[in-house]
Order: C-alpha cells, then structure tokens, then sequence
C-alpha cells in the first residue's frame, strides 16, 4: 500500500497544472459564454501528448497509465469542465474501445491519429428512445451480400459530434436478439450518408459541442465493423466502465476547482471587520468540503489504479463517478453560497463550475445507473 | 553539433525565504522552480534542436534533489543531464561558480560548431555574472541578452538588448550566449517526455571527476575560492505607512517629484 505518486505522475501534475493555469484558465469563462469548442486549447493537448496519455507509444500515444490521465483531467477540470469533458471523451470513448477491440489493421488507420492527436474522437451509443435503456437501440445495421452495412438511424447527445473526425457508433445488426444484436462501427466524419443534426444548448459544459449524428444509407466497408459482430453491447458496456472514471476526474477537478477558488476569496472577503475565512460556519463546510474531495480522489485513484493493473475496476469506477460527481454538485453548490451575491454573478467563475457539476451526475451513465451497477456487483444479479 | 545549457534551480520567489548564519540561502528547506530566464536558455537550445537535430546537454550545479530538475528538462527534450555536486562546490560566489562550471563544460566538451546557452541572471543572486565570467574561462567570444538568435553552421546572428534599443551581432561558434525572455516561449515538458526522462542518463560530476582541471583549486571553488563573500544578509525595512499628498496645485506636484526622488524612484 503506498498512497505516493510516481516521480513520472508527480511530474505529470506539475505538468498539467502549469497548462492549466496558462492555457486552459485563461479561455473557460470565454468558451461557456460564446458556446465555442475551444480547437486552440485541442491543438495544444495534442502537442503536448495528453490526447493519448494511457496508450502505449508504439501506436503513437505517450505511453503514460490511467493514473496520469485522471491527474490531466482533473488538473483541467479545477479550471474548466469543458475541458475535462473532451479529454475524457476523446480518450476512453473513442480511443479505447478501439484500441481494446480492433484489428491491427483498425488500429494503425484509426487509432493512432487519435493517440497521437491529429483526429478527434467521439462515442454514439444514446438515442431519443434508448438514453439508461441503451439495449433499445433503433439505429438499423444492415448486412450486404458483400459484408458491407448499411446503416440507418441517429444518435443525440453525443459529445464531440461535428467537431470529431472518428466515431465509435453502435447499430442493430439482429433485432431479434436484443442486446445480443448490438455491433459496433467506426465512421469518419466524411462517410456518404452521414450527417450533423441538431447541436444542443446545454446549461453546463458549454464549450463541449454535443449533437446528432444521423446516418442516412450509409454503407460501410466489412473492415469497420469493430469487434465481433452482435459483440457490441459488450463492447459499449466495457468502454463505458472506463469512461466512468474519466467523468469521476472531471467531477472531483470541478468540486476542488470550486473549492480552491472559495477559501482564497473566504481569506480576502471582510464583513464584520474580519475575513469570513475566520467564521465558524463556513470553516466547517470548508472541512467537510475537503474531507468529502479527499475521498472522491482516493476513489478516483483507486479505480484508475485497478484498470491499470488489470483488476476488475467496473464496481470502483461506478463508486467513483456516483460519489464524484454528487461530491462536486453539493461543493460547487456551496461554493456558490460563499462567495454571497458574487457567486450568482458570471463575474466569478464559482457559478459555471455549478453549472458543469451537474452534467457529471447524468452522463456516460446516470446516478442511478450507477447505484443499479454497484448493487448488481454488491448483492449479486 | 551540440548545446551545452546551464541551469540554475532557484528558490519559488512566490515561497518563504529562508537564510543559512553564513548568509547564503538555504536551499534545501525552500520550494523550488527553475530559472526563468534559464528556461529561454533551454527553449532556444531545444528550438536549435528541432531545427538541426543537435544534442542538448542540460547543465546544473547543486545539491542533490536538483536532479528533479535535470528531468523536467529531459522531459521537455533535453537529451542528456550532467548534475554538478559536491561539498567542495558549496557556498560559492559568481567566480567560484563560473571556474566549477566552465571545468564541467570543459568536462562535456566544447567542440568547433557547439554553442553554450546561459540566462541572462537567477532571480535569487541577481547578479549576471556567471555567463560572460563562463565564457571568458572557455575563452570562447559571447554575446549577452539575447533576444533574437540564429544559427546557421559556424555563423551566429544575435539581436542583443539595449536599455534603449537593440544591437545586431555576428559571431561563430563555439560561443557562449546569455538569454533573455524576450528571446521566445518555453515549452512545457510533454506527457511522452516525463515517460522517458528517467531512461535518459544523468552523469554526477562530484569534486573527484573535476578535480584534475587547472580551473578546479582549494582556492578558486566553493567558499574559500569566492573573492566575494556575503558579509551581512537582511530583509529591507518595511515601507511603512503610505502618504497622502493634499492638494492639486504645482507645489504638490513637485513635493511629489522631490519626494519620490529621495526615495530613488525615479
């Protein structure tokens, strides 16, 4: 047992938080207030390589573990949900199912512009009619004689849509089975047949552009058909247990990104004569603020560290998003309240960080989601 | 071809200082960063990598921990680092300094189309003394705040500052150039980078390895060898109360103008 970074994740952090505060702060009250996906901020992470942390070098990532990619995005959550938001979709979404499921062949074309950060990556599995009950797929792949699909249906909420250049889509290939006749595909932006619907206005995570894809007769090739064929719920479900800790990060980077920003205002802030940092009542919610972060981290470390070491990690990274993500909406809620009328201002950043926290108790899977996920692991199915 | 960069890890200006009886800093007891002028140096090394593929030694002289920041800079790109450490080193002034160093660089080797790269001062001594007395002990020509470099084979084009203005000078190398933040924007370490820093070898030079260099004598290193010495160290008085002037007429300003000669501040 040993709760120390690494030299390489301690430098990692001192790495990440410089980026923060130069590159990432400066941009995120900006980018949530013209609804702007921030590319300049996209370019940056790739040069730096935290668009492939967790993936090995030869296929062009940086050869870094999943503890260094939950520090990356936490360290860009303390300043912007946003961010934390596309470097966690980019990596877990896209990239790692593919690097778990595909071909040598898929890797090379797909996998390593994404690592290395050329191409952007997004995830579409959400419907209008299949959101928790993502079994109730509607979006149709049909086989051809040749062993290509053609696929029809959309997709809404997705995250990255129209700014992704590759997306893992999921598609009936067999109605008759069920979840058993999901399949996975990989499509690029410029595939016949697919298009961008509608882009959402979203209360939080602003800068994030989150849309539809609709796919109209779009044929694909056999070669993108990703894994098994009807492998796919497997695959969505897998993908999703490590997307879940990417959220968790996001979460505890708002809730301590709020919290940081209320104790250096409690210390300057004087009613009464005295800074408000002096008064009992906010003491005390700092304390269980802190207490309440500390154990999201360990959580979020904890889980992390299991996929890291191949050890189970789908009941810990559903502890840890539950647990994150309702730490950092109850945090930056009270951090709202510190900083008074301030707080209720856009002039103050404490009121956006709310407003991003909540988008982590409902994405890549509810709080409910989660809990039903826990007691299945807990109690047993 | 290679860039030979000396680095200095400097107290967090931003952290608590802290003062050893002797009047040198204490190093060990406060954070640490490393110097930003320093980092220009090593950005224009890595920039003259970048474009010719050149070697980039990173230089430090200091205790032991400064190797965490020899691996910052092979994280950044730097493709190899020499720590310089050693009880004999210790307490040294800028001559001290430049004579261990200048044997160190020696040590590493100078060669006809090498270029040396300095900050222009550290942000605790103040000096910015330590590049140009470096490149008088290699005997090699130098050109100090660097703003603008280029480097195209022996020939050496630098935009050098002036309080009021800019000179433009040539020279070949190998030389020694002291750099200015002007001169460009470091880079950050890259996440690729952190994961190979500890492969890349750091080479130690204790007193024993430099010992046999004519620059390297009892009296010319470490607290003995400093002609200087820091006699008495302490924090300027506070400034006090600040005063308010009444009044909007000439008198007032040049009681103002009078006022704010006195206390040299303009």
């Amino acid at each position: 047992m040993d709760f120390r970074l690494t030299k390489e994740q301690e430098m990692m952090q001192k790495l990440c938080r410089e980026f923060a505060v130069n590159e990432i702060e400066p941009l995120a009250a900006e980018i949530d207030a013209e609804e702007r996906y921030p590319w300049e901020t996209v370019r940056k992470l790739q040069k730096y390589g935290l668009l492939g942390i967790q993936f090995p070098k030869e296929l062009g990532g940086s050869g870094g573990d999943n503890i260094c990619y939950t520090i990356a995005i936490e360290e860009a959550s303390k300043f912007c949900g946003t961010t934390g938001c596309i470097l966690s979709s980019h990596a877990t979404l896209c990239c790692w199912p593919i690097f778990k499921y595909g071909t040598p062949e898929q890797k090379e074309k797909w996998l390593r512009p994404l690592i290395s950060g050329q191409k952007v990556g997004a995830f579409g599995l959400t419907e209008p009619n299949a959101g928790t009950d993502s079994a109730a797929q509607q979006t149709i792949a049909e086989k051809q004689e040749d062993g290509s699909y053609i696929i029809n249906g959309s997709k809404v909420f997705i995250t990255g849509a129209g700014c992704a250049d590759t997306y893992v889509i999921f598609a009936m290939t067999d109605k008759s089975k069920g979840n058993k006749g999901i399949s996975a595909f990989i499509v690029d932006k410029d595939d016949p047949g697919f298009s961008i619907g509608k882009i959402e206005h979203k209360m939080g995570i602003r800068g994030s552009q989150t849309g539809e894809l609709i796919f109209e007769d779009m044929r694909l090739p056999a070669d993108r058909l990703l894994g098994k064929e009807n492998g796919g719920f497997k695959i969505a479900m897998t993908t999703l247990d490590g997307g879940r800790i990417g959220i968790a990060a996001q979460a505890l980077g708002i809730a301590q990104g709020a919290l940081d920003k209320a104790i250096a205002y409690m210390k300057e802030r004087v009613q009464f004569g005295k800074p408000i940092a002096t008064k009992q009542g906010l003491q005390w919610m700092v304390a269980d603020m802190a207490t309440e972060i500390e154990a999201a981290r360990l959580l979020v470390r904890r889980a992390a560290f299991n996929k890291d070491h191949d050890i189970p990690y789908t009941k810990e990274a559903a502890m840890a998003k539950l647990y994150a993500a309702e730490v950092a909406m109850k945090v930056t809620t009270q951090c709202v309240q510190i900083f008074g009328g301030y707080g209720y201002t856009r002039e103050y950043p404490v009121e956006r960080m709310m407003r991003d926290a909540k988008i982590t108790e409902i994405y890549e899977g509810t709080s409910q989601v989660q809990r039903m996920v826990i007691s299945g692991q807990v109690i047993g199915k | 071809m290679k860039a030979i960069v000396c680095v200095k890890q400097v107290p967090d200006t931003s952290g608590k200082v802290a003062v050893n009886p002797d009047g040198t800093l204490n190093r060990a007891s406060m954070a640490t960063i490393i110097n930003p002028d320093d980092k220009n140096a090593v950005e224009a090394a890595l920039t003259l990598k970048d474009n010719t593929g050149c070697e980039v030694v990173v230089v430090t002289m200091g205790p032991p921990p400064a190797e965490g920041m020899l691996r910052e800079l092979l994280a950044m790109g730097a493709d190899r680092g020499v720590l310089v450490s050693g009880r004999e080193f210790g307490g040294s002034d800028t001559f001290a300094t430049s004579q261990i160093l200048a044997a160190a660089i020696k040590k590493i080797g100078v060669d006809a189309e090498d270029v040396v790269f300095c900050g222009r001062q550290a942000i605790d001594g103040d000096t910015a003394q330590v590049g140009s007395q470096i490149a008088e002990k290699l005997n090699i020509p130098q050109i100090s705040y660097a703003a603008d470099v280029k480097i195209e084979g022996k020939k050496v084009t630098v935009k050098r500052m002036l309080e009021d203005g800019y000179m433009t000078i040539e020279t070949q190398t190998p030389c020694l150039l002291t750099c200015i933040k002007e001169l460009n924007e470091p880079r950050y370490m890259s996440v690729g980078g952190i994961f190979d820093c500890y492969q890349k070898p750091v080479e130690v030079y204790d007193y024993n390895t430099l010992k046999d260099d004519p620059l390297i004598e009892v009296d010319t290193i470490g607290l003995k060898g400093s002609p200087t010495n820091i006699f008495k160290s302490f924090t300027p008085p506070q400034k006090g109360q600040g005063r308010m002037l009444e009044g909007a007429d000439k008198n007032t300003a040049a009681e103002l103008a009078a006022e704010l000669l006195k206390k040299h501040i303009i």
